[in-house]
């Protein structure tokens, strides 16, 4: 098949949403008539499978011929990034294959057991009502966004990490550039480049003089036992601290929205808090702020439902897809807090990858909207909910700016 | 209901013990461990969920 023909007979990715709060209306589609199919992605003009169903997408993640590896030929990447800066790119976690990636994240998990995050509670509840003391104080209206929704993720992966909070104007500014689908390749290169900077310097301080903090430990632990250089845990650093902060605050903010937008839901919560982790959870569903698909690329030939993805193709896995699949979540496109299978959800991914700080995710949500809530109950939009922006540019779902008052 | 766990295979997403606290830990590696092989009644639902939800597969139940 020639490029040309590619073109004009599959349909581009990604697929533009029509409701801000409904995934693409074609996924629907492409879940009933076609679970696996080709697309070709808009940034490279390359062709890639889609998976959209709940069991394909647990099935491909799961299987360990599929590689998360970005330099492999045939990864469909969702940025142009020019040949020789991915020659020279240091892979992460995230596009870490076993061994390595069996190893580097087995230094990382012991920071995010069930038991250490339960153990942060007191403390994010504590940067939590400290924010909203202020937002009470400045008065409405706000921006919830600013006010709260970037900064309680930001100060408890800075505190976690042990990067100076104060640092947080630019290093927010880099990752959400970082998080653009829209930017050139310079500016994404520029934005990586200065925050490796900044961390490479952090982590220089912290080789030579240790402190209490996950970047210390896994320098100290690499010192017993060296699985990464240098490089490596700078690149390790910056994946901790935009995947801490980022998606998070999107997450509060967007599920503060679908909260006021669900009056009733909202009442049931704010009158019996045993539902917020269940409304968590249906939060985490209904949104899937991953938007863009997780990517893999085939290592051999895998059959699945008589289609055959071929050693070498790429594959987007849209989680978001899978969420909203009607056979697992029936009645899928409606928020509903008391769902019971919502917990199904694979907005956190699936297999060897799943989110190391999903549980971290989970508290900070939970304390967020618990508190916010409670002790802001006249809390309402400040503008009309069609005045609102929203992230479809950004490779994680969100909003700009949220203004609130009460 | 008998429940079996392969450690080896544990990515310590904690779905399990985050759910079923009483079945599962995680050790300070994070990787987990059976508290009850074989709990009550009242926890098989909820002891299935996790199976299901474990993202590698390794919690197996024999009932
Ligand atoms: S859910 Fe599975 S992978 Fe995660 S901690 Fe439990 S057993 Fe391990």
């Amino acid at each position: 098949m020639t490029q040309d023909h590619l073109a004009t007979e599959l349909p581009n990715f990604p697929m533009t949403r029509t409701c801000p709060f409904s995934p693409p209306a074609q996924y629907a589609k492409l879940r009933e008539s076609e679970p696996l199919s080709q697309a070709v992605l808009k940034v490279t003009g390359k062709p890639a499978w889609l998976v959209t169903t709940h069991e394909h997408v647990k099935a491909v993640l799961g299987d360990s011929r599929v590689s998360s590896n970005l330099k492999l030929p045939g990864y469909p990447h969702q940025f142009h990034i020019p040949e020789e800066m991915l020659r020279e790119v240091r892979l992460m976690l995230l596009s870490m294959d076993p061994p390595d990636h069996t190893a580097q994240r087995r230094y990382l998990i012991p920071e995010f057991t069930a038991r250490r995050m339960r153990a942060l509670r007191p403390r994010i509840q504590e940067i939590v009502d400290a924010r909203i003391d202020a937002i009470l104080a400045a008065g409405g209206p706000v921006d919830l966004v600013s006010a709260l929704a970037l900064p309680v993720p930001s100060l408890v992966i800075c505190e976690l990490l042990g990067v100076p909070y104060e640092d947080h104007p630019q290093f927010e500014e880099w990752s959400a550039l970082m998080m653009n689908h829209d930017i050139s390749p310079e500016e994404y290169g520029a934005a990586v480049v200065g925050l490796d900077m900044y961390l490479d310097k952090l982590i220089t301080a912290k080789e030579a003089e240790p402190g209490d903090d996950l970047i210390s430990r896994f320098i100290e632990k690499n010192r017993e036992e060296p699985i990464a250089d240098h490089t490596d845990i700078v690149t390790m650093a910056r994946l901790m601290l935009v995947g801490g902060h980022e998606t998070t605050a999107n997450m509060i903010s967007l599920g503060v929205l679908g909260l006021l937008e669900h009056p009733e839901q909202l009442d049931a919560v704010k009158a019996d808090p045993e539902l917020l982790p269940g409304a968590v959870e249906e939060l985490l569903r209904f949104f899937s702020i991953s938007d863009s698909g997780t990517a893999r690329v085939a290592l051999e030939d895998i059959e699945l439902d008589g289609v055959v993805i071929k050693a070498g193709e790429g594959i987007l896995s849209l989680n978001n897809s899978a969420n909203h699949d009607e056979s697992v979540f029936p009645d899928a496109d409606t928020l509903d807090i008391r769902r019971e299978e919502a917990r199904s959800h694979l907005a956190f991914g699936y297999g060897i990858h799943q989110c190391i700080g999903q549980n971290l995710a989970r508290i900070e949500l939970e304390i967020v909207y618990g508190t916010l809530f409670r002790r802001i109950p006249g809390l309402k939009l400040a503008v009309p909910m069609s005045e609102l922006r929203f992230k479809d540019e950004a490779l994680v779902y969100g909003v700009h700016e949220l203004p609130v008052t009460w | 209901m008998r429940v079996s766990v392969d450690p080896d295979r544990c990515v310590s997403a904690g779905q399990c013990v985050m759910l079923a606290p009483d079945v599962f830990d995680q050790d300070d590696d994070g990787i987990v461990t059976l508290l009850q092989a074989e709990p009550p009644a009242e926890l098989h639902t909820v002891v299935r969920q996790t199976a299901s939800l474990c993202p590698v597969r390794l919690i197996q139940i024999t009932e």
